[in-house]
C-alpha cells in the first residue's frame, strides 16, 4: 500500500487512487495519465509520440494510430527509384516506438474522430479515447484534378507520391520500358509535398535511364511557370543529362486537360504527349481523416495556431506535417519532425505543466541531381500572429565545385539517418 | 587508446607555439601549393584528391580541413582513429602538419604506414596544397596561428566571458531537439558528424565560428545564427553530458 499512497500523492491522483483501491482499477488510472492520440504515423506522427513518451517519462498515456506495420519514407524514395538505395533500407517499423519507449501503437485506419466525445473511431470497431489528439495524416490526392485520372488508373500510371508499393510499381516500369521510350510525369500544383521531389524524381530517372536506356526522353509536363531550385536543377540536367530532360511549364503546353491510362497519352492545350511511362502526381489536400473531423478549411488543409500547431478549430486537436497550413514551411518530412517537436512540447505543458519554450521551427531540403551531386535549400522560421513565417533561408549555388556537392550528398545521408533515428527511436 | 579529449587540447595548444615559433621562408602562396604538390607524389599512392577521388588505401582528402577525424562514409578507419575523432580531434593546419610529420606519434594506432614528412617547410606545402580540395577552408588564415589555441584549433578564439556561461541542461534538452533531427543523439555518425561528448568548450568554440560566418555549412549556419550565447552554452552542457 505504501507504494500505492506515494505514487497517487497529490490532487486529483489521489481520488483515482481510491478507486484504484476500491476495484475500478484501470479506468480509474486512466483518468490520472493522461492520453494522447496520435493519427498517422509519418515524420510528424511517429515523431510527436516518441517526444511525449520519452520526455514525459511514462506521466502520458500515448496511442499512435497507423494504418502500415512497414513504413516507407517519401524522402529518398526518388534516391530507390535511381538505385541509391535499396526499398528495404527506407522501410521502418514502430517496434521500437512500443518496446523502448512504451508507445502503444495500433496498426489500423481512423476512420472518424467525434470532437464532442473526444473519441477516435477505428475501422476495425471499437473507439480510442483522447484528452489531446495529434491529427498527422499526411496527404491524400485529388486524383480527378487531372480529368481521366483516378484510384484505379494509378496501376497503370503510378503517382508514387506516396511511398512503398507506388513506387516500386513505378521503378519496374522504367526499368521495363521500350528502348527510346518517353517517360512523362505530370507535375502537381502547388501546395504538395515535398515541393523538389518532382524534380529530384526526374533526376533519378535520367540517371537510370542514362545507364540502361540512354536514348529514352523525360517529358515533364507541368501546371507551375517555375520549380523549387529550379536553376539547380535546370544546371544539373543539361550537365549530367544533356538533350534528355524536357521540361513544360503552363505557358508552353496550354494546360493539362486530360490522361489516358489505357493509351498512355497525356493530351495538353499544346498536342498529346504519348508516354511509355507515365508518372501522374495530382493536387493533393490533407488526409482525409482532417476533412471529415471538420478540421479543414477551403484549402483543403488545417489552419493551425503557428505558436502551438493548435487547430484552429479546436483547441484539443493539434495538426502537424502536411496536413497543416505551416505558413512558409514546405510540407517536407523535415518540417513535419520540427512541427513534432513543437507540438509534443506544448501538449506536454498543457498535460503535466512542463517548462513551456519557445517554439523553434526549420527546414532543409537536400535533393540528388546525380551520383555525389547533391544541393540543399532550408530555412528557419518563427511563428508569428498570423503564421509560422520564413526568417532566414539558404540555398545551394549554382557551379559549385564536386566536393562540396559530394559533401551535401553526405550530409543528406547523415540526415536520414538523423532523422529516422528520431522518429523510430 | 587514441587522443583523449584532454590530450587532444594540450596537444593543440603545444602545436601552436611550435607554428608560432618557427621561421620560415616566405614563399608566395601558389609556391607553396606548387612545392606541396610535388610532395604530395608521395601520399598519392594511397590518397586520392580532385573531382574524382575516391577512397582508395586510404580515405580521399578533399574537404579534410575542419572535418572531425575518422568521419567519412564508406571508409573503414582503424578504431584509433575513429577514436580520435570522437574525442574530439578535427583537422585543421596544426593538427594536419603534426600528422603528416609523424602519423603513429599523433594518432597512436593508426593504420597509415608513412614514415613521416620531415621539415616544416616541406610539412607547410604539403598542407598547402591539401587545401586547394577544401574549398570552404579559404577563410582560415594562411598565417600559422599566433594565439594559443584552446578548444578548437582553427576556430577563432572567444574571449573567456562567453566560454564560461553557464548553460542549462534541461533548456539545452529542450534546443537538443533541434539538433538531433540530422546529428544522432546515440553518437552515431554516417555523413554528419557526432555532436556528443565534447568538451563544453570546444562546442561553444565551433558554433561561435558558424554564428560568426567563419565555418561554411549555410545549415550549421542558419542554427547558430538562431542561438544566443546563452542557448549555445545550454546545448553545450548538455550535449557534453550525454550518455
Amino acid at each position: 500500500m505504501g507504494i500505492t499512497r506515494r505514487r497517487f500523492a497529490k490532487g486529483a491522483a489521489a481520488i483515482a487512487g481510491a478507486g484504484l483501491l476500491t476495484g475500478m482499477g484501470h479506468a480509474a488510472y486512466g483518468q490520472v495519465r493522461p492520453k494522447v492520440v496520435v493519427i498517422g504515423g509519418g515524420a510528424g506522427g511517429a515523431t510527436t509520440a516518441r517526444y511525449l513518451a520519452k520526455d514525459s517519462k511514462g506521466a502520458i498515456d500515448v496511442t499512435l494510430i497507423e494504418p502500415t506495420k512497414a513504413y516507407y519514407t517519401c524522402f529518398f524514395s526518388n534516391l530507390y527509384l535511381g538505385g541509391f538505395r535499396s526499398l528495404e533500407s527506407i522501410g521502418h517499423t514502430y517496434d521500437r516506438l512500443a518496446s523502448d519507449f512504451g508507445v502503444n501503437v495500433v496498426h489500423d485506419w481512423a476512420v472518424g474522430i467525434d470532437r464532442d466525445a473526444k473519441t477516435v473511431t477505428l475501422a476495425g470497431g471499437g473507439s480510442v479515447p483522447y484528452d489531446k489528439l495529434v491529427v498527422a495524416p499526411g496527404i491524400d490526392l485529388i486524383y480527378d484534378s487531372v480529368p481521366g485520372y483516378s484510384l484505379q488508373a494509378a496501376s497503370l500510371m503510378p503517382h508514387a507520391w506516396k511511398a512503398g508499393t507506388q513506387t516500386a510499381l513505378l521503378k519496374n516500369k522504367i526499368a521495363t520500358m521500350r528502348e527510346g521510350g518517353t517517360f512523362a510525369m505530370v507535375a502537381p500544383p502547388n501546395p504538395y509535398r515535398c515541393p523538389p521531389g518532382p524534380y529530384e524524381r526526374v533526376s533519378m530517372v535520367a540517371h537510370l535511364l542514362k545507364q540502361s536506356n540512354p536514348t529514352a526522353k523525360i517529358v515533364v509536363i507541368d501546371p507551375k511557370e517555375a520549380f523549387s531550385k529550379q536553376a539547380l536543377f535546370m544546371e544539373g540536367w543539361e550537365k549530367h543529362y544533356p538533350g534528355m530532360v524536357e521540361w513544360l511549364p503552363a505557358s508552353i503546353h496550354g494546360g493539362i486537360e486530360s490522361v489516358n491510362p489505357q493509351t498512355g497519352e497525356i493530351v495538353t492545350g499544346l498536342d498529346t504527349i504519348k508516354a511509355d511511362v507515365a508518372n501522374i502526381i495530382p493536387a493533393q489536400k490533407a488526409g482525409r481523416i482532417a476533412e471529415a473531423a471538420g478540421l479543414t478549411n477551403e484549402s483543403g488543409y488545417c489552419a493551425i495556431e503557428p505558436a502551438t500547431m493548435q487547430s484552429k478549430a479546436d483547441a484539443s486537436i493539434h495538426v502537424i506535417g502536411d496536413a497543416c497550413i505551416a505558413g512558409d514551411m514546405p510540407k517536407s518530412g523535415f518540417s513535419a519532425n520540427s512541427q513534432a517537436k513543437v507540438a509534443a512540447m506544448a501538449i506536454r505543458a498543457d498535460l503535466t505543466g512542463s517548462s513551456k519554450f519557445p517554439p523553434r521551427f526549420s527546414n532543409t531540403c537536400w535533393s540528388l541531381i546525380a551520383t555525389d551531386d547533391g544541393v540543399k535549400v532550408g530555412a528557419r522560421y518563427e511563428a508569428g500572429e498570423e503564421k509560422i513565417a520564413s526568417v532566414d533561408s539558404f540555398i545551394s549555388q549554382t557551379g559549385e565545385d564536386a566536393a562540396l556537392r559530394k559533401m551535401t550528398y553526405e550530409e543528406s545521408v547523415g540526415w536520414y539517418e538523423g532523422i529516422t533515428a528520431d522518429m523510430f527511436g | 587508446m587514441g587522443v583523449s579529449g584532454v590530450r587532444s587540447g594540450v596537444l593543440g595548444i603545444a602545436l601552436a607555439i611550435a607554428w608560432a615559433g618557427s621561421v620560415l621562408p616566405a614563399m608566395a602562396r601558389e609556391e607553396l601549393v606548387d612545392q606541396g604538390r610535388k610532395l604530395f607524389r608521395q601520399c598519392q599512392s594511397c590518397h586520392q584528391v580532385g573531382p574524382k577521388a575516391r577512397h582508395a588505401v586510404g580515405p580521399y582528402l578533399n574537404n579534410i580541413f575542419g572535418r572531425r577525424a575518422g568521419t567519412l562514409e564508406g571508409f573503414r578507419y582503424s578504431d584509433a582513429m575513429k577514436q580520435a575523432g570522437q574525442d574530439g580531434l578535427v583537422w585543421d593546419e596544426a593538427v594536419l602538419a603534426a600528422f603528416i610529420a609523424d602519423p603513429p606519434g599523433t594518432v597512436k594506432g593508426t593504420r597509415m604506414k608513412f614514415r613521416g614528412l620531415k621539415g616544416e617547410a616541406d610539412q607547410k606545402a604539403l598542407v598547402a596544397f591539401i587545401r586547394q580540395h577544401s574549398p570552404g577552408s579559404s577563410n582560415i588564415p594562411e598565417t600559422p596561428p599566433t594565439a594559443p589555441v584552446h578548444a578548437s584549433a582553427g576556430d577563432p578564439d572567444l574571449p573567456e566571458h562567453i566560454l564560461s556561461i553557464t548553460g542549462d541542461p534541461a533548456y539545452g534538452e529542450y534546443l537538443s531537439s533541434e539538433c538531433v533531427t540530422c546529428h544522432q543523439a546515440s553518437g552515431e555518425d554516417k555523413g554528419i558528424p557526432s555532436i556528443t561528448n565534447w568538451p563544453a568548450r570546444r562546442f561553444v568554440t565551433v558554433m561561435h565560428a558558424y554564428r560568426s560566418k567563419y565555418r561554411e555549412n549555410p545549415v550549421m549556419r542558419s542554427v547558430a545564427a538562431s542561438l544566443t550565447d546563452e542557448e549555445i552554452a545550454s546545448l553545450a552542457v548538455y550535449f557534453e553530458t550525454l550518455e
